[in-house]
């Protein structure tokens, strides 16, 4: 197929790709900007170009979207502050030497993140339910806590797909740690323990500042994960988010705009504003764990 | 440095004996109460699904069923309600056929920039880990323009084809290529192989361990996929199965026992696969993590 042209040949296999790339993701990339400048109600209407109208009505005038942008981001913190700590403690576990069902524990713990969104928002609803569900029968009534109104209450609504989150992507990021503790050289923590270290400044001064780079991989797929966050709170409390839309994502508001009401312009500019959120929070993130580098 | 030169003493012995026991302890004890926190709603989803609405809504909660219907199976199966036999089929020929597309693309583009040097390649690079870090989200509303003006709406080719260029399984294929020895690849141009035939009988037999990985992973995210599939399908014969599911969510006064059946055994092959490949997977999941 390619004969013996040693020059066209590179061209000849990254073509299929790139071409596909350019069509279905540089294309749409591009035409999105460019329609975020428009008003475009359905799909046949003729588009007409309004300027920065999209963006500016999202930020002084659409409250659903400041509370997309308040839940999501409600969400990516909560989510964080259980998911890394249980995950470095979990991976600690699974690390040290001679545990016995290793592998184990390991694959369960996995389990959760291989299964659909959709099938875990389904069983969800059932673990939250108020009066019948497994947490506020089996966790909290053992406890004499009073049943929580997980997905009637608008309050309570977040928390629960916090603990959703936290279910389903723990395990993957225990093991993400579990990779950088193999690649810390033993030797490390041995000439800390002969120079009299307690296992409590091991951790603190050897291991968890060799985590770093595991650790900034692990928040900037949090972070990217949070605001892709669509199927399980679309499924747990419906589309709209549930009471007072609590459980509203950005990537649910960008569907309903877009895909109910066929907005095109302004779902464009939301997909933008997306876009645009998730640099800047990489961007931090990394700073700031440079930051502690130099420590 | 400190040297501890002493033998340690008879009752430090036991003492630390008994140390590591109570450390043992706890650690096991974790590791099974998270084994619980992750086990029990899977379980319930299963012995739910044997369930009727009265005994799934009913105290006290029980984790089992004691006393089993096969009814949801039966009504889910008979395609009563919604045509879940052949949504399941829809998802698997989406979901196969985006895997093999993804692989083709994914080895070839990996297998130009692995071993060969071009004009441009340094460019395209940098070009490709730019443009990999803007979230799909910005291009929905003009795939989906797209979509229609194709005529690809409510088809499976409007689901797959743009799901099928993975910038992710490019850089992928590339690290998984680029360390076949040279020398293989010079000794096939002696014997007169094609640079097609260098690909197609060195290339792809030497990577793949790192196909199947590919696969797999391909795969799982096409069979779990509910955003997309729930914007180009519009047919309940053609919805994959999450779409599926979720109409039946949404239906009112519907038996849960029957969407957990549905999602029981959406759920099963999944795990059944992983199972298969677990040690493999896991241990490639994360060369991402690694590479950084």
């Amino acid at each position: 197929m390619f004969g013996r042209g040693r020059k066209i040949a590179p061209y000849l296999f990254i073509s299929p790709f790139f071409i596909g790339y350019a069509i279905f993701f540089l294309y749409p990339v591009i035409q999105s900007l460019q329609l975020s400048f428009y008003r475009q109600v359905g799909l046949t209407n003729p588009p007409r170009f309004i300027g920065v109208d999209n963006y500016v009505r999202l930020v002084t005038k659409d409250d659903l979207f400041i509370k997309a942008l308040t839940n999501t981001t409600y969400y990516a913190l909560g989510s964080i502050l259980i998911i890394v700590p249980l995950a470095l403690l979990l991976a600690l576990i699974l690390h040290s030497p001679r545990l016995r069902f290793r592998e184990f524990f390991r694959f369960l713990y996995f389990t959760p993140n291989i299964t659909a969104g959709v099938v875990v928002g389904i069983i969800f609803g059932l673990v939250f339910e108020e009066q019948y569900g497994l947490i506020n029968n089996l966790l909290l009534a053992p406890l004499g806590v009073d049943n929580v109104r997980w997905l009637r209450e608008a309050r309570w609504v977040m928390p629960a797909v916090i603990l959703l989150g936290a279910w389903k992507w723990t395990g993957i990021n225990a093991i993400y740690f579990m990779v950088g503790l193999q690649n810390i050289p033993p030797e490390l923590k041995e000439a800390a323990r002969v120079d009299g270290a307690t296992r409590w400044q091991v951790f603190w001064h050897v291991t968890l500042p060799l985590l770093r780079p595991i650790l900034a991989f692990v928040l900037t797929i949090a972070i990217i994960g949070s605001y892709n966050l669509f199927a399980e709170p679309a499924i747990l409390v419906g589309l709209e988010g549930g009471p007072n839309n609590a459980g509203m994502t950005m990537t649910m508001y960008l569907y309903t705009r877009g895909f109910r009401e066929l907005k095109m312009g302004y779902a464009s500019a939301i997909g933008y504003s997306l876009a645009v959120i998730i640099l800047v929070l990489s961007v931090i993130q990394l700073i700031l764990i440079r930051a502690f580098r130099e420590d | 440095m400190r040297l501890a030169i002493s033998p340690p003493s008879d009752s430090a012995v036991r003492k630390s004996l008994y140390m590591k026991l109570v450390e043992a302890t706890v650690v096991y004890a974790v590791l099974f109460f998270f084994a619980l926190l992750v086990g029990i709603p899977f379980l319930y989803m299963f012995t739910g699904s044997f369930k009727t609405n009265g005994q799934l809504f009913s105290w006290p909660v029980n984790l089992l069923a004691p006393e089993p219907t096969m009814n949801n199976y039966e009504r889910l199966l008979s395609g009563e309600e919604i045509p879940y036999l052949q949504q399941m089929g829809n998802s698997v020929i989406i979901a196969v056929s985006q895997s093999a597309l993804t692989l083709l693309f994914a080895s070839m583009v990996g297998w130009g920039f692995a071993k060969y040097e071009f004009r441009g390649k340094t460019f395209l690079t940098i070009f490709l880990l730019f443009t990999f870090a803007i979230p799909f989200q910005v291009t929905l509303v003009p795939l989906f323009q797209m979509i229609v003006r194709l005529g690809l709406l409510d088809s499976f080719l409007g689901v797959i084809l743009p799901s099928s260029v993975s910038a992710f399984g490019a850089f992928f294929m590339r690290q998984a290529m680029v360390s076949i020895p040279q020398e293989l690849l010079d000794a096939g141009r002696i014997d007169g192989a094609s640079e097609w035939g260098l690909f197609w009988r060195i290339g792809i037999p030497l990577s793949r361990g790192a196909l199947s990985i590919l696969c797999v992973l391909v795969f799982l995210t096409a069979w779990n996929d509910y955003l997309w599939p729930l914007i180009v399908l519009r047919t309940p014969e053609k919805f994959t199965y999450p779409v599926g599911l979720a109409t039946l969510k949404g239906l009112y006064k519907i038996e849960y026992g029957m969407i957990l059946g549905g999602a029981f055994i959406a759920t099963l092959p999944i795990v059944l696969i992983f199972v298969a490949g677990r040690n493999q997977i896991l241990d490639n999941l994360t060369i991402g993590a690694v590479k950084q």
